[in-house]
């Protein structure tokens, strides 16, 4: 796999184009084979840096140095100086808080870029997932005899709530104020359930965890169930991740042994005991009520809400759901305190994200970093740039149910409040990188596709609305696009968002009005010119779906 | 995948023992359904008689979950089921193109069985396999990174 030590960018809007920057580029390109970088060094060309006197504008990464005005004469200097012998060009170089704020983060940043910092996937990797003590050695349960021996739930509530913890499946609702309605809701008989149904495409962190690490959520989960008063759980893990099953099997087995799972745990009076339950292959059982259908034996089928799980949940009764990555900074923060975790991350969204690196870049994989970083860092830093030296062209965050989001924004920290903000989502933390190569037509298509198979079919919008949009898009795809079926994607946009019963259908719209906010003129191509500009659809001029 | 009860007693005394083992509660449902899956190949019409008898569930109900999740079926597949993600992360890094040559492979598109019952080709969401994209998998062999090239040498490797 070919990774670069550095990437080189060059600001390509129209001003940056006007003074020459397709000279600073070919000439950049002539001097870094010079000096035989071209392996080391990846030179992309990025629009929308900001609007600037000091365009065109190179910038130099993992340095996070900015020069402006470049002229195709000061590229040799550039060159030899600064990627071939590693010293900056001073008299280059300008303050990013010159440049509007959206780049400002660059020089603030410098020296300090941040590096991976691991809670979630503290074991995994580095202990033997199928031998508890390895698991105990390594502070195991530790955090669980803590909350058992010293702890009230209404402290272990506090300190979950104090730590600013939020849920990691994509919505980011407060774990701690799930934790205390749970213990507030009426009844004796209560559920813990871990949703480990991980079926959002371009997504595996879950089951690197619960492959990796599955005591950190037995032990997560027996946290819960003291702190909301619980005294069973189950854990829906999807039917397709056959080693996740069997490793959790295993570890639930050694913690019976152990006496960690049962009656009087660590000799005190809380009982708990844990149930698998394999799913069967349904993205909406992600969908926490649909999820408590699948348990209980029924079509995963979404309930009306409220009453929530919270008060009404598996068997009618008070349950708890937290996810799987949500559930592994548990035992962390119980050892370290809420002050610790809050040091971690933004204020709004302390701690960590898995991110799931794919698409076009030289290394895919996952990562563990604080929230709050920059979709530019993790492509320069993480994945090494993109492949080939591509130009970076968009991100579909969060597998389906994420948004589109357009190079313009990959300087907008992620974290939950900064990317709804801005009208997007960060959804399961997959980052599916994508260069030019990929059209926006196609790449909905692709989406809808997916939920149109993947709606469960209870609710109008979303089963018609997803089909609907699926062959409009076809249809566009095809060459036979009208403008009016430009104004009918809006509308099921709009209205899959609006009267979808459950968030399979309400994010099903984002990804057609993340095409037409960002990229209305490259679908409008392929309405009025007949061009997929991407070289993509296969415009052949047959309608493949008629409608009335 | 094999077939070690056929049509008929078998299947019933087979889904009766599940049951046993199990309990008839409804929860217990889609577990057993998935173990009629995989040792039948699929959950026919008399193992759903049977499991509506004994476990007090209307067949309909039964039938209604069968066919709402993808892992299990209500029909009879080829020797060879091949699943080949569709979802978005596998199609960027060219699961098109393999596609393509899959079904020109076959002779089969989706959702289809060849003729001599070979083959069955479907298409499935996000295997969560997506860091070694395009993956298909054949029966339980996983295969990654797959390029239109290696397709045809994939297939020999069945009988």
């Amino acid at each position: 796999m070919q990774t670069t030590r550095s990437m080189v960018l060059v600001s390509s809007d129209p001003e940056s184009l006007d003074r020459g920057a397709l000279d600073v580029f070919s000439t950049l390109q002539k001097q870094i084979t010079k000096y035989g970088l071209e392996d080391e060094i990846s030179l992309s060309m990025i629009s929308d840096v900001s609007k600037h006197a000091m365009s065109p504008l190179v910038l130099v990464y993992p340095d996070a140095v900015i020069y402006g005005p470049v002229t195709k004469e000061d590229v040799p200097r550039i060159v030899e100086e600064h990627l071939y012998k590693g010293r900056v060009v001073e008299e280059k170089q300008i303050s990013a808080y010159d440049l509007s704020g959206r780049v400002a983060w660059l020089s603030a940043r410098k020296g300090t870029l941040p590096a991976e910092n691991r809670i979630v996937l503290k074991n995994v990797g580095l202990i033997d997932p199928e031998n508890i003590e390895e698991y105990i050695i390594n502070e195991g349960y530790e955090a669980l005899g803590k909350v058992l021996k010293e702890m009230s739930p209404e402290d272990t509530i506090k300190v979950i709530k104090d730590s600013g913890l939020r849920g990691r499946g994509g919505a980011g609702f407060p774990t701690g104020l799930k934790w205390q309605f749970v213990r507030g809701a009426k009844g004796s008989k209560k559920y813990v359930i871990c949703n480990a149904d991980e079926s959002e495409p371009g997504t595996f962190k879950d089951r690197l965890v619960l492959e990796g690490d599955p005591h950190a959520i037995i032990e997560a989960m027996l946290i819960g169930a003291y702190a909301v008063g619980a005294d069973e759980g189950y854990v829906y893990i999807r039917g397709e991740y056959g080693l996740a099953i069997s490793r959790m099997k295993k570890a639930i087995q050694h913690a019976r042994e152990y006496g960690l799972l049962g009656e009087n745990i660590f000799g005190t009076d809380f009982s708990f005991d844990l149930h698998i339950h394999a799913g069967a292959g349904a993205y909406i059982c992600g969908e926490e009520t649909a999820l408590i259908e699948s348990i209980e034996g029924n079509r995963g089928e979404p309930r009306a809400r409220p009453p929530y799980p919270t008060t009404a949940g598996l068997w009618q009764k008070p349950t708890l759901v937290n996810n799987v990555e949500t559930l592994a900074n548990i035992p962390a923060i119980i050892r370290n305190g809420p002050q610790w975790y809050k040091s971690i991350g933004t204020p709004s969204s302390p701690g960590t994200k898995v991110y799931t690196i794919l698409g076009n870049v030289n290394v895919t994989g996952l990562i563990e970093v604080p929230m709050g970083i920059t979709l530019r860092e993790v492509i320069s830093i993480y994945a090494r740039g993109m492949k080939n030296g591509a130009t970076f062209k968009l991100a579909q965050t969060g597998g389906s149910s994420g948004s589109i989001i357009p190079a313009s924004l990959q300087d907008t920290p992620m974290d939950f409040d900064s990317f709804s903000k801005v009208g997007v989502s960060l959804g399961s933390g997959a980052l599916l990188i994508c260069n030019e190569d990929v059209c926006v037509v196609d790449l909905a298509k692709v989406l809808l596709n997916f939920f149109r198979f993947e709606s469960c079919g209870k609710c109008n919008p979303c089963r018609i609305g997803n089909k609907r949009a699926y062959e409009t898009l076809s249809n566009i795809a095809e060459g036979v696009g009208t403008m009016q079926d430009l104004k009918d994607l809006q509308m099921m946009s709009d209205q899959l968002v609006e009267l979808s019963n459950c968030g399979l259908g309400q994010t099903a719209g984002s990804p057609l009005k993340d095409i037409l906010t960002h990229f209305r003129a490259e679908v409008d191509a392929h309405v009025k010119l007949k061009v997929c500009p991407a070289g993509v659809c296969p415009m052949s001029g047959q309608r493949v779906y008629q409608f009335n | 995948m094999s077939i070690e009860v056929k049509e008929g007693r078998d299947i019933r005394k087979f889904v009766r023992d599940l049951v046993r083992e199990h309990g008839d509660e409804k929860a217990e449902l889609i577990p057993i359904l998935h173990e009629v899956n995989r040792a039948l190949g699929y959950i026919s019409d008399e193992a759903i008689i049977e499991l509506s008898e004994r476990m007090h569930i209307p067949s309909s109900h039964i039938y209604s979950v069968a066919t709402f999740y993808r892992m299990l079926s209500t029909e009879a597949h080829g020797r060879h089921v091949i699943q080949f993600c569709e979802s978005a992360p596998c199609h960027v890094a060219g699961g098109r193109q393999v596609w393509q040559k899959l079904q020109n492979e076959l002779g089969i598109k989706k959702g289809e069985t060849s003729d001599d019952d070979k083959w069955t080709l479907l298409t499935t969401s996000c295997l969560g396999l997506c860091g070694v994209g395009p993956v298909m998998v054949i029966d339980s062999d996983i295969y990654g990174n797959v390029t239109p090239d290696q397709v045809p040498g994939i297939l020999a490797n069945y009988e």
